[in-house]
């Protein structure tokens, strides 16, 4: 999987190496701004109200 | 496919889930407190002006100002034995993204200092955990609810641990449902144990004394009642 996307990104080394780092911070940032906030609420660690 | 790429494959698979596994952790138990922290200060100190230019919406009978601010804070609570400048914003509502932004006020219950039961919910961990220490409360403790024209001093009576559907502990005399209340008391809900939601970690309060604004000086009701 991995060596497939080295494979496609074009450039010498060094350049595909800041691609994949721009890459995987593109990722961090996609999970922290849409993903985690979205998983959080169904996940039982957080709720601190009592209801019915 | 040959099996070798398969294998090669999900391996690479499991390991990337396990990464994101780990940020995802990463997130809830630290960049959730980055965030709410600065929302929360930032909410305070808003609060803080308008209620010192006395901007703020006025109070209804119950307690809660009518019209409040677009993010429906309307006072701040302090609590001198989670630290000196512990300082937190009270919000209207007990729903998630509420939460995410200081300590929730039960829509129904009463307002702060009103006779009956002003109860608030917070994080025990995350979304800046309000309410972390609130198993390190002792009786005697105050809890300062700050509005714009008074400021409330509470002192902690009583805590119990009880599980999610214990709503009786937000009743108007907690855990006496259908009693018509005769005081003013303070219930905060958080979760218990932390990082779980199996129980809840409850703490009740009454009022012992309300300062309108202009004679509250924070020096003489902002220190913890023991020390230790």
């Amino acid at each position: 999987m991995y060596a497939a996307l080295w494979r496609l990104l074009p450039g010498p080394g060094w350049a595909r190496a800041v691609q994949c780092l721009v890459l995987a911070l593109v990722v961090v940032a996609i999970c922290f701004t849409w993903v985690f906030p979205a998983v959080s609420p169904l996940l039982p660690f957080t709720d601190s109200t009592v209801g019915p | 496919m040959s099996l070798r790429r398969v294998v090669g494959w999900s391996g690479e698979l499991l390991v990337t889930l396990g990464v994101l596994l780990l940020l995802f952790a990463a997130w809830q138990l630290w960049w959730t407190d980055v965030v709410a922290d600065r929302a929360q200060t930032q909410i305070v100190q808003s609060l803080e002006d308008e209620f010192a230019r006395g901007t703020a919406a006025p109070v209804g009978d119950n307690g809660i100002p009518a019209a409040i601010g677009e993010d429906g804070a309307f006072a701040v609570v302090r609590i001198p034995r989670f630290g000196d400048d512990f300082a937190r914003p009270v919000i209207e509502g007990t729903d998630r993204p509420v939460l995410a932004l200081g300590v929730g006020h039960y829509v129904g219950t009463a307002g702060p200092g009103q006779v009956g039961n002003f109860a608030v919910a917070g994080h025990r961990t995350t979304y800046g955990r309000p309410f972390h220490d609130v198993d390190q409360l002792v009786d005697g403790d105050r809890v300062v609810v700050e509005t714009a024209a008074q400021v409330y001093v509470y002192e902690v009576t009583s805590r119990e641990i009880v599980r999610p559907g214990d709503v009786e502990v937000i009743a108007p005399v907690p855990d006496e449902p259908g009693t018509a209340p005769t005081e003013a008391v303070l219930t905060m809900t958080s979760c218990h144990p932390k990082y779980s939601a199996t129980e809840r970690f409850v703490v009740h309060g009454r009022l012992v004394e309300t300062v309108p604004r202009a004679q509250w000086v924070p020096s003489r009701w902002l220190t913890a009642a023991t020390e230790g």
